[in-house]
């Protein structure tokens, strides 16, 4: 296959469905659909995504040499109806609601592919298997030449959790478990119980794990899971509602934890604590020990995951830690959007059998992959919303003004180069702020995010300080991974301050960077490298000389339940209408107050279903 | 306009290969009965996650 080909890849249909577009090895663009839409998690084809990613290589549907859809339908439509034979007559009414889907769209693929490419497409469609394109696309953008493959999630086809190894241009997936035993369902299903919305409250479970403590582990080793000595394990899925009902537990589960599950946005309590702390406890174990077997079948130093439990920054730290592996490189895009360009590359590399050239750095470009905005349209927009603002034309003195501003406890929405792909703000779509100031976390959450208070924060750091403030001798360009802040960084609480009630915990100061440092010192880091993202490190660096701390307080650019802004529209409303205090829009700053007044506010806030 | 290969044959190809010999009857059931589920329907499905 000559080397510039166009292969188009595609996830949709369940959640977060995304376009990834290649030139033969080359990741020219990927973008999720929800971005576009303003949904999140949007489901559907993602023809904005699509749309976007081939405007971005100047190219038209015609030009693509291959189409791939992320997982296989008529593997996944055999599970499904083999799951409700096995219950039925359980699990009519689920089953009653899910064929119509099927028998109108899922199962007619190739026929929603064409149509969402307008017909306009004559090449052939392939389909990979869910984790393979997992598979796909942790390995073939890593910068290893070999290593070991590590996928779990939900669910794809049959397979959850996935063993394997990549060498050169080739994945081979070694070992699995099948539905319905899962570790991505047993984490949404504890997600579910405490009272949040699975798929999307995954993380607010392992933020909120500290806060407890895991006293109900050895119940759920003893009742819910089995688990093996070589990672294996098994559900008992009388705990579970997943395979025949709407809710992910059953009535068993809610006994043996002693009561229903928690009322979404009602009171946390101690007990909803304990229990996010004993699941995320049971979920290390389980990674790890799936880790260590993948060492062992293997005997590879470097490891590569994806799949949304490779999203549990937590349990990466640890496996990093705690097993032999002396490297570790995670899908920046671990859900189902990354396997639009897991599909792609499998194609490019392992069904059309081309070379692969290994990248030093990585084949990701720092996932910034998405939409940029040139200083003209910027420029533009910003004189149609007659909006006051200052344009820099030297970037060293731009990001010293913003390093300034930021000093001076200013809450900064930095909107500039090609949008994040994946879950993750990276600095490019990104809400910063001083990670000194003790009220930035409050602020932050409440008055800009809108979402709850435990909420904690992530550090973007210059990797060359990293060691400085951090116990991690590893590079995290994608904030996946989680380790402790250093003692000297560090302030001692006491004892009567540390049996402080949850929450409360919260005011204490436990370092001189309270802002990204949780309530057990450990912090979710992103290491930015010059190399990758050169103006983010130029502002760091700026802030660095300023104040001696070459970090800053990054979250994504948004506000609870809405997608990351995507288009300058979206980033100007989401400053507008939160008390983010300086928008940034590639050379541009705008400052709150000298900005003409926008009604609206309670109706943009209204907009996104709490998440 | 692309031509594919008809879903029908592919669902009985899948059978074959994998000797799934017990998915056929269900499929003929379903593929009678599909033109009335559809219509049958709802159009919101309440999965809180989306397995099927």
């Amino acid at each position: 296959m000559p080397s510039d080909l166009y292969i188009l890849g595609i996830s949709a249909f369940y959640h977060d469905s995304a376009a990834a577009l290649i030139k033969g090895e080359n990741i020219l663009a990927a973008a999720q659909e929800e971005r576009f839409t303003r949904k999140k998690h949007d489901h559907a084809f993602p023809k904005n995504a699509i749309h976007y990613c081939l405007q971005e290589a100047d190219i038209t549907i015609d030009q693509l040499a291959a189409v791939v859809f992320y997982d296989k339908p008529i593997l996944k439509f055999e599970r499904i109806l083999e799951t409700y034979l096995a219950y039925a007559p359980k699990g009519l009414k689920s089953f009653l609601t899910a064929m119509p889907l099927w028998l109108g769209q899922k199962l007619y693929l190739p026929r929603e592919i064409d149509k969402g490419l307008e017909n306009l497409y004559e090449g052939p469609i392939y389909f990979t298997t869910h984790h393979e394109s997992h598979a796909a696309s942790a390995f073939f953008p890593s910068p290893f030449e070999e290593a070991a493959i590590i996928t779990f999630d939900g669910v794809g086809e049959w397979t959850t959790t996935s063993i394997g190894v990549g060498r050169n241009n080739n994945i081979n997936l070694l070992k699995e478990i099948k539905f319905p035993h899962s570790l991505g369902l047993l984490y949404s299903a504890f997600t579910y119980y405490i009272g949040f919305r699975v798929n999307s409250g995954e993380y607010k479970v392992m933020g909120l794990a500290p806060y407890g403590k895991p006293v109900y582990s050895d119940l759920i080793f003893e009742h819910i899971i089995d688990l093996k000595a070589d990672g294996s394990f098994w559900l008992d899925q009388s705990y579970f509602n997943y395979c025949t009902g709407f809710t992910m537990t059953s009535n068993k589960f809610h006994r043996l934890f002693g009561g229903p599950p928690r009322k979404s946005e009602s009171l946390l309590t101690q007990r909803d604590m304990d229990l996010a702390a004993s699941i995320q406890k049971v979920v290390e174990d389980i990674m790890l020990k799936v880790a260590n077997r993948a060492y062992e079948l293997t005997g590879l130093k470097y490891l590569c995951m994806a799949g949304g439990v490779a999203l549990n920054c937590v349990g990466n730290g640890r496996i990093l830690r705690e097993t032999q592996f002396s490297k570790v490189w995670i899908q920046p895009a671990s859900g189902d959007a990354g396997g639009a360009l897991g599909s792609a590359l499998f194609t490019w590399y392992q069904i059309k059998g081309n070379p692969r050239e290994i990248i030093k750095q990585d084949a990701q470009k720092g996932s910034f992959l998405g939409p940029s905005f040139s200083q003209s349209k910027i420029r533009e927009f910003l004189q149609l919303k007659k909006a006051k603002f200052s344009e820099y034309n030297n970037e060293d003195l731009l990001t010293k003004d913003i390093a300034k501003l930021l000093a001076e406890g200013k809450v900064i929405g930095h909107f500039a180069g090609r949008m994040e792909f994946g879950p993750r703000a990276l600095g490019n779509r990104s809400i910063i702020g001083d990670p000194r100031n003790p009220d930035m976390q409050t602020k932050m959450n409440l008055k800009v995010k809108f979402r709850e208070s435990f909420r904690p924060f992530a550090p973007s750091c210059l990797i060359e300080n990293t060691d400085d403030f951090f116990e991690l001798n590893h590079e995290s360009p994608y904030m996946l991974l989680v380790a402790q802040i250093k003692e000297n960084h560090r302030i001692k609480v006491n004892e009567n301050q540390e049996s402080i009630f949850d929450i409360d915990k919260l005011k204490q100061l436990r370092s001189d960077v309270p802002a990204i440092t949780h309530i057990d010192y450990s912090a979710r880091i992103q290491t930015v490298d010059e190399k990758i993202s050169p103006r983010f490190h130029k502002l760091i660096k700026a802030f660095y000389k300023l104040t001696g701390y070459p970090l800053v307080v990054n979250t994504s650019f948004n506000i609870r339940g809405e997608p990351i802004v995507g288009t300058l529209q979206d980033a100007y409303r989401c400053f507008m209408y939160t008390d983010i205090d300086v928008l940034i829009l590639e050379n541009c700053i705008c400052k709150k107050e000298e900005q003409p007044k926008m009604e609206g506010a309670d109706e943009y806030k209204s907009t996104f279903k709490l998440d | 306009m692309a031509k594919r290969k008809s879903i029908i044959l592919e669902l009985f190809e899948f059978i074959k290969v994998h000797k799934t010999y017990w998915l056929a009857p269900i499929i003929v059931l379903l593929l009678l009965t599909g033109v009335l589920i559809i219509l049958g329907s709802s159009q919101a499905a309440p999965f809180i996650y989306t397995l099927f």
